[in-house]
C-alpha cells in the first residue's frame, strides 16, 4: 500500500506506543510539547509512564538521566531547538559525560517547521550533538524509517539524539528495507556522482537524480540516516565508485552532515565535494516549500551542485 | 548491607580529623576547593555515620541510599568521607587530581561510592528527582539525598527541579544546602541575595528544616525526622561557615578554590588538633 506524505514525528510517536506495549521500561518525558512531538499517544496509552515536567528542558534532561539509573529507558522530548540549544550543558553532563541510557527525540528540525519562524527552526542540532562524546545522531528520511529508528535506539544502550520533522515527508522506503544504526542505505545506484543526504533532502536528491538522468548524468543517492557514527565504508565506496560527492541536509552548512562527510573524504580519499545546506543564516516564516526553495534546499540546488562537482572531477 | 549508626560524640570527634585530611589531600594535589569542603564535614558525618544505609564493599547495592553531590567541586570532602567510611583506601587520597587517578578534580563515578558525575552547578537536583521518581515507580524504599551549595541556588535549573520534586511529591528525596554564605567572588548574599531562602523553598512546596550545619546532633535530628514528612520533599538548610575550622580560611572567598601550601597546611593542622 502506498502511503501519503506524513511527518517523521508521527512514525516516532506511533512506534513508541507499540514498543511501550511490550517494554515496560520505556518512560517518556515532555517539556509540555507532547502534542507537537507526538508523544501524546504514549501519554494516552501509558499515563503512569509519562511525565510532562512543564516548560523546563533542563529539568527534563536531568530527570531522564536519573530515571535511567533505575533501569528505565527514558525518552526526553521537545522541539529540537529548545532541547539541544537550551539544555546543552545538561545533555553534555547528565547524558553524555555520565553516559546514561537516555534517548533524545526532538521534532521541529529544519526550516520545514515553517510559519513559526526562525526561533523554532533548529538548524544546528547535528553539529552540536555530534561533537559530544558518547552521543549518536540520527535523522530518519520518512515515516517508516522513523519507526525503525525508534525501535533501534530503544534496543541499543546509550545516548541518542534523533531529529524528526513537523512537515509531511514522502514515504520512499519500504517496510522490508533494512535499518541499521551507522549503516547507510543506497537508495539509487549511479556512476557520475553521489549525493549523500539525510531527512527531507533524500527525497530531493532522488528527484534530482531523475532529472539528471535525462541529461545523461547517473547519480548515486545515499541515505545517511545516521550522522554519527558516520558510515565511513559507505562514503569510501561512493568516492571510489563515482569520484565526486554532494552532501545535502536541512541544517547549517557548518558542522552537520556535510562536515561529517568532508572529514571522512579529506582524511581518507580526497575528491571534489560540494555541500547543499543553509548558508550560515537563520530561517524565517513561510511555508515549508517556500523555505526549502529560498534556502537552496531543493532538487534544483542539488542538480546545480552535482554539475559543479562533476566538472571539478573532470578538471 | 550496613547502616552505620555511630555514637554522636564519636562522630563529632571525627570532624577535626576529616578537616585535616581534606587539607592534606589538597596540599598534595596542589589545587582544589577547601572552603566548601571544610563547611560540609558535619553534614557528611551525619549522612554516612547516621542517616544513610549503604555497603562500602558493595557500592552498587540496589537498596542503598543515594547521595547525589551537586556541588561537585567539594571533592576533597567527598573523597575523605568515602575513604573513611570504607569505600577505598585512604592512601588513594594522595592521587587526588593526578593523571590516571580515580579521584577526579570534580566528583566522578570512577571513585567507588560516587553516584553521578558533576562539576557544572545546577545539575544534581533534577538527576536526584529522576532517581527518586524511578524508585517510587519501582516500589523501592531507599532514600535519595542531594547536597547543594548555597551559590548554586542562583542557577535557574535548581528551581525547575525544586518545582518538579514538590509536584511529584517526592518524599523519598532530601536536599541539603551547605549554606556557607560565601561563593567564589565574595559573600553569596552580596553577589545575589538568596534570602529569604527558607521561605523560597517552602513556597516551592518543600518541607524545610534549618539547622546549625556544624552541630551533628541538630543534623541527625533533622535526618531522623524525614520519615515523618510525607507527600513532599524535604530540604535541610544547614547554616555553615566556609573554610570552617581554619582561622585564615573562615568566611574567605579567596579560599574557595585554592590549595594551601606547606606552611599554611602546618598552621591549619595546628588549629585542627
Amino acid at each position: 500500500m502506498e502511503l501519503k506524505p506524513i511527518p517523521t514525528r508521527d512514525g516516532f510517536g506511533e512506534e513508541l506506543v507499540a514498543l511501550g506495549k511490550t517494554n515496560p521500561d520505556i518512560v517518556v518525558l515532555s517539556g509540555d510539547l507532547e502534542d507537537a512531538t507526538r508523544t501524546e499517544h504514549f501519554k494516552k496509552e501509558f499515563p503512569e509512564r509519562f511525565f510532562n515536567l512543564g516548560i523546563a528542558e533542563q529539568d527534563v534532561i536531568g530527570t531522564a538521566a536519573g530515571l535511567s539509573t533505575q533501569g528505565f529507558i527514558p525518552f526526553a522530548t521537545s522541539f529540537a531547538v529548545f532541547m539541544t540549544n537550551r539544555a546543552y550543558d545538561m545533555i553534555r553532563l547528565d547524558i553524555c559525560y555520565n553516559n546514561t541510557n537516555v534517548k533524545l527525540v526532538c521534532s521541529h528540525g529544519g526550516v520545514t517547521v515553517g510559519e513559526d519562524g526562525a526561533s523554532a527552526q533548529c538548524l544546528e542540532d547535528f553539529a552540536i550533538m555530534r561533537v559530544l562524546p558518547n552521543m549518536r545522531v540520527i535523522c530518519p528520511m520518512d515515516y517508516l524509517e522513523a519507526k525503525k529508528a525508534t525501535r533501534a535506539i530503544t534496543n541499543t544502550t546509550g545516548p541518542f539524539y534523533m531529529r524528526t520533522s513537523r512537515a509531511p515527508l514522502p514515504v520512499l522506503t519500504k517496510e522490508s528495507d533494512p535499518f541499521e544504526i551507522g549503516k547507510a542505505n543506497v537508495m539509487r545506484k549511479g556512476t557520475d556522482a553521489t549525493v549523500i543526504a539525510c531527512g527531507v533532502m533524500v527525497a530531493e536528491a532522488l528527484a534530482a537524480a531523475e532529472k539528471l538522468k535525462t541529461e545523461g548524468i547517473e547519480l548515486k543517492v545515499v541515505n545517511m540516516h545516521t550522522i554519527k557514527p558516520i558510515d565511513v565504508r559507505a562514503i569510501m565506496d561512493s568516492v571510489k565508485e563515482t569520484g565526486a560527492i554532494v552532501t545535502a541536509e536541512e541544517h547549517q552548512i557548518y558542522g552537520g552532515l556535510g562536515s561529517a562527510v568532508a572529514e571522512v573524504v579529506a582524511q581518507h580519499y580526497p575528491c571534489p565535494l560540494e555541500m547543499v545546506a543553509v548558508k550560515d543564516s537563520f530561517g524565517e516564516s513561510g511555508t515549508p516549500a517556500q523555505l526549502l526553495a529560498h534556502y537552496g534546499l531543493k532538487d534544483v540546488n542539488i542538480i546545480e551542485a552535482v554539475k559543479k562537482v562533476v566538472k571539478r572531477k573532470h578538471a | 548491607m550496613l547502616k552505620q549508626s555511630l555514637d554522636l560524640k564519636k562522630l563529632a570527634a571525627l570532624a577535626p580529623q576529616f578537616r585535616r585530611e581534606i587539607l592534606e589531600t589538597l596540599e598534595i594535589a596542589g589545587s582544589g576547593h577547601p572552603g566548601g569542603s571544610l563547611s560540609g564535614v558535619e553534614i557528611m558525618l551525619a549522612l554516612y555515620g547516621h542517616a544513610m544505609r549503604y555497603d562500602p564493599k558493595n557500592p552498587g547495592w540496589e537498596e542503598r541510599d543515594r547521595l547525589i553531590v551537586s556541588k561537585g567541586h567539594a571533592t576533597p570532602l567527598v573523597y575523605v568521607t568515602l575513604s573513611n567510611f570504607g569505600y577505598f583506601p585512604k592512601e588513594e587520597l594522595k592521587t587526588f587530581r593526578k593523571f590516571g587517578s580515580r579521584l577526579q578534580g570534580h566528583v566522578h563515578t570512577k571513585a567507588p561510592g560516587v553516584e553521578f558525575n558533576t562539576g557544572s552547578l545546577g545539575h544534581g537536583l533534577s538527576f536526584a528527582n529522576g532517581v527518586a521518581l524511578g524508585a517510587k515507580i519501582r516500589g523501592k524504599n531507599f532514600k535519595v539525598y542531594c547536597l547543594l551549595g548555597d551559590g548554586e541556588n542562583q542557577e535557574g535549573s535548581v528551581w525547575e527541579a525544586a518545582m518538579s520534586a514538590a509536584h511529584h511529591k517526592l518524599d523519598n528525596l532530601c536536599a541539603i544546602i551547605d549554606y556557607n554564605k560565601v561563593q567564589e567572588n565574595g559573600p553569596t548574599n552580596e553577589i545575589k541575595n538568596l534570602e529569604p531562602l527558607a521561605k523560597k523553598w517552602e513556597s516551592f512546596g518543600w518541607h524545610v528544616f534549618e539547622v546549625d550545619g556544624h552541630n551533628i546532633k541538630e543534623l541527625v535530628s533533622a535526618f531522623d525526622e524525614l520519615k515523618n514528612i510525607q507527600g513532599k520533599p524535604t530540604v535541610i538548610i544547614a547554616h555553615t561557615v566556609k573554610g570552617k575550622g581554619v582561622s585564615f580560611m573562615e568566611g574567605k572567598s579567596n579560599w574557595h578554590g585554592k590549595a594551601p601550601n606547606k606552611e599554611q597546611l602546618a598552621q591549619a593542622l595546628a588549629e585542627l588538633k
